[in-house]
């Protein structure tokens, strides 16, 4: 290339850039938030929280590709096939939702212990070094997708094991990210005070981040491989996810409602009891079909059977302080999210889950959209629904702890948003419901399985519209996540009444 | 008045939180050996993988109540006898092969995975590969260049190329041997091998 060349790349690329600078601040302008309001760890809270936001859209936009290749098989063939929309899809879930719950802990962690966040740069440096990471795996996914069936590919490209895809070197990273968050949150309160909330969550992370370890390793012996994927996979969303979860409510309950710390406290140590309790065990459910011994239909049988009870428990707290307290709250749209975490938590992870864990019927359901159908309710009832409670908790702080209660202008974006997102995810699972149960019986009980009967339960009209109805509720979806985010962006300005100061009762 | 009795204390439920939470993932390290011992490559739920060398089945079991997987006399993959080592470094890169490849994300491999292609537990047993005499060809074509050896079943979703080498197309087929010889507890139930009679 000639100097010249050069020399137009160059200034268009500096043209580019101011016009971006230009763009960042007329946003800055109309968003007006002032982050003097919030405290450093809270800075570095809703640097995580924004990244959340952003990969929970790529979750979205993915899973819209994903569903249409179902009607269309032809679309983005062979240049973004269903494999990699599905794998994004799915990634940028697990993503979004450890930044939202990182973004949480940050948040409450100075407030909780009493003192300043002792390794806040390091805290920093980790979350730029993971956002950079998470950058370079998926544009990886994007334009590599695939590599020779060598160790290199496993370390460079993709693992290829669902949910946990990310190259070698990337799991690395995550868990010295992980340990630099692990010490903030030890190293704060160690210096600051302790609480039965900071002790559970302390050893909550402990098994995290371990878990994650297990997840690390090539094997020959598929038996071994899935065993060992399971324990990150289950005891991460069923077991150390929902503790992490029964933290940030608890916390949230407090500043919310004003619950009293000891009721809190004692909520969430049962929960502890009946959530690790039936989790741990429960974790057999997933080796009825594996190769792994008969002893784990009974023993998986009976305690993923359970798991359910820890989730009703959760309910009646929230329902019951909420009560308890008139619904007093500081802020309608954060009470709103956590009352459908509750809810969603309970019907998606609960009873969906419930439905097809015996191994009497998970014979039959197994590795059918039965799972996607539970998958789908249960992600966002109990994880995503917390994460955006948060959200709105920050917002409210970011602008200056403004009124959030009731007659607060515009109030119907987020009860819209509410409504679309939780009427599009309750439509896509009822959808994904209906062609799991047609493939149970057709291809599973009628023709047993073969890829003939796989086919013809594929091709039959029931499991298509049913398919038409999912991409049309992920359209319902995606219209409730621009409104939320919209709202999250305007709720509040110019607001100028204060929020009611609510005392521990 | 107002004495809070022990059950419902938060110190009774803090000594159970931890009783419970230690008590199960002890019950579950104990399991994890067992199972991991009568798993590995060679025993009896999971054959060495020098059984690429047998004919594999899969039959229901009038004892057990189950399908079981059956291991029968030497039926050769590729014409060829497999040592203990020479089966184990095909099977490996057919299973890499499946992980670099991201299969697991449109398929299933013993029911786990996405369903936007037919499960594999059984796939080298399927009957959609015609008969045993064409098998081994057709699966290493279809693998090789699956867009124009497409079995779409009138559904027209299509593998794509992945750009797998007849090597590794080689180990993919050994893998997926090897993998429907594991007994899976009778998963998946009334499935017809490419040996039973019409």
């Amino acid at each position: 290339m000639n100097t010249n060349g050069l020399n137009k790349v160059m200034e268009n690329t500096n043209a580019f850039c101011k016009k971006l600078l230009v763009c960042r601040n007329n946003f800055k302008t109309w968003v007006q938030l002032d982050s003097s309001n919030l405290s450093d760890g809270q800075q570095l809270s809703v640097k995580y929280f924004t990244v959340a936001v952003i990969l929970f859209f790529a979750q979205i936009l993915f899973g819209l590709l994903a569903a249409t290749q179902f009607i269309y098989p032809s679309f983005l063939y062979e240049i973004l096939d269903f494999s990699v929309n599905r794998m994004i899809h799915i990634n940028a879930m697990i993503i979004w939702m450890l930044y939202g719950f990182i973004g949480c802990v940050y948040w409450f962690l100075e407030d909780e212990s009493g003192t300043e966040i002792v390794g806040l740069k390091l805290g920093n440096i980790a979350f730029w070094v993971l956002t950079s990471a998470v950058t370079v795996v998926v544009l990886v996914y994007l334009l590599v997708q695939i590599g020779p069936g060598k160790d290199s590919s496993l370390w460079f490209i993709n693992e290829g094991r669902e949910y946990i895809e990310a190259p070698r070197w990337a799991d690395i990273g995550i868990v010295v990210v992980m340990l630099i968050f692990f010490y903030n949150v030890v190293a704060t309160f160690s210096k600051g005070k302790w609480s039965g909330i900071a002790g559970v969550l302390t050893l909550d992370l402990v098994a995290l981040a371990g878990l994650y370890v297990a997840g690390m390793f090539y094997m020959t012996n598929i038996t071994h491989e899935q065993y060992w994927w399971w324990w990150v996979i289950h005891l991460w969303v069923e077991a150390t996810w929902e503790v992490l979860v029964g933290v940030i409510m608890a916390w949230s309950l407090m500043k919310l409602l004003g619950v009293r710390r000891k009721i809190i406290q004692t909520w969430l140590y049962i929960e502890v009891a009946l959530m690790f309790g039936s989790g741990i065990l429960g974790l057999g459910h997933h080796y009825f079909w594996i190769g792994t011994p008969e002893y784990w239909l009974t023993i998986g049988g009976f305690f993923s059977a359970l798991e359910p009870i820890p989730l009703v428990a959760m309910v009646v707290h929230a329902v019951y302080d909420s009560g308890a307290h008139a619904f007093k709250n500081s802020n309608h749209p954060a009470l709103a999210w956590i009352i459908a975490q509750a809810f969603g938590n309970f019907f998606g992870a609960g009873v969906w889950g419930f439905m097809h864990t015996l191994p009497q019927i998970n014979m039959f359901t197994h590795g059918t959209q039965w799972s996607a159908s539970h998958g789908h309710l249960a992600f966002f009832g109990a994880y995503a629904t917390i994460n955006i409670a948060f959200f709105y908790l920050a917002i409210q702080h970011w602008r200056g702890d403004v009124w959030m209660g009731g007659g607060s202008q515009n109030a119907w974006r987020w009860k819209w948003a509410l409504g679309l997102l939780n009427g599009g995810v309750l439509g896509m699972t009822i959808a994904l419901l209906i062609a799991g149960y047609e493939q149970s019986f057709i291809e599973r009980a009628v023709e047993g399985s073969t890829w003939g009967g796989y086919f013809t339960a594929q091709n039959h009209p029931s499991f298509q519209s049913a398919m038409n109805w999912r991409l049309f509720f992920g359209g319902i979806t995606f219209a409730g996540f621009i409104l939320l985010v919209w709202d999250l962006l305007t709720i509040g300005k110019g607001e100028t009444r204060k929020a009611p100061e609510i005392i521990e009762s | 008045m107002n004495e809070i009795p022990l059950w419902a204390s938060e110190s009774f439920w803090k000594k159970m939180a931890i009783w419970v939470t230690a008590g199960s993932f002890l019950i579950l390290v104990v399991l994890t050996m067992d199972s991991l011992s009568k798993t590995s490559a060679g025993s009896e739920r999971v054959p060495a993988y020098s059984v690429i060398n047998k004919k594999i089945d899969y039959q229901y079991n009038k004892t057990s109540h189950k399908f079981m997987p059956v291991i029968g006399e030497n039926e050769l993959l590729f014409g060829k006898e497999f040592t203990d080592e020479e089966a184990r470094q095909l099977v490996d890169l057919g299973k890499k092969t499946t992980q670099t490849k991201n299969c697991m994300n449109c398929h299933t491999l013993l029911g786990n995975g996405a369903y936007y292609a037919p499960d594999l537990t059984k796939a080298w047993l399927d009957k959609g590969w015609i008969s045993k005499e064409l098998r081994e060809d057709m699966m290493v074509k279809f693998l090789m260049d699956p867009e124009n050896n497409a079995r779409t079943f009138g559904s027209n979703r299509k593998m794509p190329n992945l750009k797998i080498t007849e090597q590794e197309a080689k180990g993919i087929i050994a893998f997926l041997k090897w993998m429907s010889s594991i007994d899976t507890n009778g998963f998946p139930y009334n499935f017809k091998t490419i040996n039973a009679e019409e």
